[in-house]
């Protein structure tokens, strides 16, 4: 792990909930290190994360943070955003989080674009509720709720993302920090709304998705992958064996909801209430 | 006669509505007091749908089920009015379209050959405007203006056209035989009191912009749908920041990430899309956030009955979220409570931190009324927001339970909101001696919430009465004109604009008086309640759950019932 210091760094007696080797320890530092190249200030980061460990995050980087409910990271995030567009908002939170109880607002904060990056933890296992599947769970996965292995089909978050033309899509392996942190570097720089899912193995509960595993089933986007090519980019998101790690998609074109919906650079506690002559000419418009 | 009571009768889509806009302002402009409402049904063409005119020597905003003039323009218009109508209503229909009725005095109106001499069959509704005017002895060119107005885009011609059809209409009426029985009532002294007209949402509107409100994320939801659009129309002149959920949950938490912010947030649903925004409301409980949470009432359960009327959800309201925190119920019954209480729904939030309720439903939201612009007050905005130090805390402990509410991004400090339980710096805690205080915080609020309650508004003189008749929201209009009709100074009414918490001076008031609520449910929701908390007996309840609003008749009649008048 690295040792760097970073300004989002919390004081050292920082109680930390989550199990010794588990990946999000990395995928923290990934971020941290990430937020520092970027020189962002933290006063004007907000860490944004719905319910369950990957969602724990927030309370472990020197920022803001609105820590809310299951599933609702996004929608929490965009209310931000739309109220203060100076401030940077990243979500960062788990599987089951953003994929099922939040899976709604997944794919409507893609229509939207607004600018967010979305930093999902995927282990591919509910860890805080002890171990059942997740929406990224693989098929056949015994656990102590699909004790018969799991049924459906995995949530496939990129290619979801591709087809509803998510500006910048990519997949990180939180094992690999320093590929990690530059991937999220790239989609916090981004403008408009990225994400980044990060294989990140529960040492706990997830003992068939394991370091090893990610190692084995993984591998880097072929070299010459043009991420402005959209089916392409489809063509590799679906791709099982093995699983392709980087950037997948870019699409610089996408116009900004922000700008669409005419949100100034006033953010909105600064803006004065309306004056007493357009009151006046609101009531007129009744006589 | 002191009261004119007109309907107009037609299916979705014939434009009945517009009948209304273009008789309503020339009305009002004639000095009288108006009152309408509307009753439709959840479809976007056919069935029978009616809107009620009121035209009354006092101000009134009540329905009544009495109908002097009757304008049948669809097939279905006996079989939906059949109980409103009398041997004294004078029903103006074509055999043509609709079927001569049993009862009531059918009159011949030739609406659709008048509106094919003006030139087609779409004019149809301006004829029938002409018509009224006729039969009432009203100039046919008040109407010149509006007619102007509101078909200018689509050329000169089809104006011209429309004041044609409204002067066949006018001379039809005016020559009618049955217009010598008809009277409108006095124009009150002075005669300008009806300086306004607008219906319910666009005072909740108004009351909202004057609040500063900019921000609104909500999913469309009969009948709360129209604030939703008020603020998207006027997004760009107050800066109004607008956005349509995917779904009332997204809309909640958008309404917290934005008061988070530093927003003055709203969000409208109605009582299903509600059900889905509860956890949001324990959220803002936990987080200490402000935030206005309009429900317009519309009778459940599940989709129950989309475009009618109901006060199902008060239980709903005051339990909503898991957990314990402070809220505040607000339930305006007028025009002016709807434009102050959002004002104040906005102000205690703010100043409370907590998540207030605006409880409307759709009978208030749709009515029009006629009111003075001078009762239209704006108060002014009190500032809620600091300036964060490096060592802000977001839930620092106080005497009065409200740490300085500070926001991401405006001063040195950092500002951590947690739905865990936490501590003051907003990071998950589970040491109960924090979490005991944290609860304490949160929940000392409500001390100041109860001293700072509006009483309810007395109708009558209180210190004769015997009997109080108790209600709360929209009806306020009913109850005043039922005691006004009933005549009884031992009867007073009280209505209640703030339902939760109530102030401690309320047991006093009602003193030992015989108890009467009415409410527009099945169960007696706020009777129960009110049982509750001040330790009185309630006599009776007045309830009722068809989805129609309280008429005036029947609630006079249920008056006569419970104070012996029979």
């Amino acid at each position: 792990m690295s040792d760097k210091q970073t300004r989002f760094d919390m004081p050292p007696h920082t109680d930390v909930a989550w199990c010794p080797g588990c990946g999000n320890h990395m995928l923290l530092t990934a971020v941290k290190e990430a937020l520092d190249d970027l020189g962002i200030d933290p006063r004007q980061l907000v860490m944004v994360s719905g319910i369950g460990q990957a969602a724990k995050a927030p309370q472990y980087i020197n920022a803001n943070m609105f820590n809310g409910l299951h599933g609702r990271a996004l929608p929490a995030a965009l209310g931000i955003r739309l109220s203060n567009r100076n401030l940077v908002v990243v979500v960062e939170s788990g599987d089951g989080d953003m994929y099922s109880e939040g899976g709604n607002h997944f794919l409507h904060a893609i229509r939207r674009n607004f600018d967010v990056t979305m930093i999902i933890h995927n282990n591919m296992i509910y860890g805080l509720t002890k171990g059942q599947a997740s929406p990224t769970s693989p098929i056949g996965m015994r656990t102590p709720v699909q004790v018969k292995g799991v049924i459906p089909e995995p949530f496939n978050p990129l290619a979801v993302a591709i087809a509803l033309d998510a500006p910048f899509v990519a997949r990180a392996f939180a094992g690999d920090i320093a590929q990690t942190r530059s991937v999220i570097a790239e989609a916090i720089r981004f403008k408009g709304c990225s994400i980044v899912d990060v294989f990140q193995p529960c040492v706990i509960f997830n003992k068939l998705n394991t370091y090893k595993w990610f190692r084995e089933h993984t591998c880097s986007l072929p070299e010459d992958h043009n991420p402005e090519d959209r089916m392409a980019a489809f063509a590799l998101a679906i791709q099982h064996e093995p699983l392709p790690l980087g950037i997948f998609y870019r699409n610089g074109k996408r116009a900004l909801y922000e700008d669409q919906a005419g949100i100034t650079e006033t953010p909105l506690y600064r803006q004065p209430p309306p004056g007493d002559d357009e009151f006046e000419k609101l009531i007129d418009a009744y006589r | 006669m002191s009261d004119l009571s007109m309907v107009f009768e037609g299916a979705a889509g014939q434009g009945v509505q517009t009948i209304t806009r273009m008789l309503l302002p020339v009305l009002k402009n004639c000095g009288h007091h108006v009152f309408a409402c509307t009753e439709f049904m959840s479809r976007i063409r056919g069935g029978s749908n009616t809107t009620e005119i009121r035209v009354t020597e006092k101000p009134r905003q009540a329905y009544v089920r009495r109908i002097d003039m009757l304008f049948a323009l669809s097939p279905k218009a006996h079989e939906h009015l059949d109980r409103r109508i009398d041997a004294d209503t004078l029903v103006f229909a074509e055999s043509e379209q609709c079927a001569v009725p049993a009862k009531g005095n059918c009159i011949e109106t030739p609406v659709k050959a008048l509106a094919l001499e003006a030139g087609s069959p779409v004019f149809s509704n301006t004829v029938v405007a002409g018509m009224v005017l006729g039969l009432l002895a009203i100039p046919p060119e008040e109407l010149d203006a509006f007619l102007h107005d509101r078909f200018q885009e689509k050329g000169e011609e089809i104006v011209l056209k429309n004041i044609a059809a409204a002067r066949l209409g006018f001379e039809w009426g005016r020559k009618c035989p049955a217009a010598g029985s008809i009277k409108l009532p006095r124009i009150e002294f002075g005669g300008s009191a009806a300086e306004l007209l607008m219906d319910g949402t666009a005072a909740l509107g108004i009351g909202v912009v004057a609040a500063g409100c900019n921000f609104i994320s909500s999913y469309p939801m009969s009948p709360s749908t129209g604030l939703l659009t008020f603020l998207a129309e006027k997004s760009d002149a107050f800066g109004v920041v607008v956005d349509q959920a995917e779904d009332e949950i997204a809309a909640i938490n958008a309404g917290l990430g934005a008061s988070y912010a530093g927003a003055r947030a709203v969000v409208t649903t109605s009582g299903g899309g509600f059900d889905l925004m509860q956890e949001g409301v324990s959220l803002a409980g936990m987080l200490e956030l402000p935030l206005v949470i309009h429900i317009g009432q519309r009778p459940g359960p599940a989709t129950g009955l989309p475009t009618r009327t109901e006060q199902g959800d008060f239980n709903l309201v005051l339990h909503a979220g898991h957990g314990e925190f402070a809220r505040v119920v607000f339930a305006p019954g007028t025009l002016e409570e709807l434009i102050h209480l959002a004002q104040r729904a906005f102000a205690v939030a703010h100043r409370f931190h907590i998540p207030v309720f605006l409880l409307t439903d759709q009978f208030l939201l749709d009515a029009e009324t006629s009111m003075e612009a001078g009762a239209i007050h704006r108060f002014p905005l009190e500032e809620a927001i600091v300036e964060t130090g490096k060592e802000y805390l977001p839930y620092l402990f106080t005497e009065d339970g409200l740490s300085p509410r500070g926001v991401p991004g405006y001063g040195a400090g950092l500002v951590r909101a947690d739905s865990d339980e936490h501590s003051e710096a907003g990071f998950i805690t589970e040491d109960f001696d924090v979490r005991r205080r944290m609860v304490e915080k949160r929940l000392a609020r409500l001390g100041p919430l109860r001293e700072q309650a509006l009483m309810p508004t007395v109708t009558g003189l209180i210190d004769n009465a015997r009997t109080l008749v108790v209600g709360w929201g929209s009806n306020r209009g009913v109850i005043e004109e039922a005691l006004d009709l009933l005549g009884d100074p031992r009867v007073a009414g009280l209505h209640f604009s703030q339902l939760f918490p109530l102030n401690p001076a309320v047991a006093s008031l009602l003193g030992e008086r015989k108890l009467i609520v009415l409410e527009n449910n099945p169960t007696g929701q706020f009777a129960g309640y009110l049982a509750i908390e001040t330790g009185k007996n309630i006599a009776g309840r007045i309830l009722k759950a068809t989805g129609e609003p309280f008429s005036v008749e029947e609630v006079l009649e249920a008056l006569r019932k419970e104070v012996g008048h029979e």
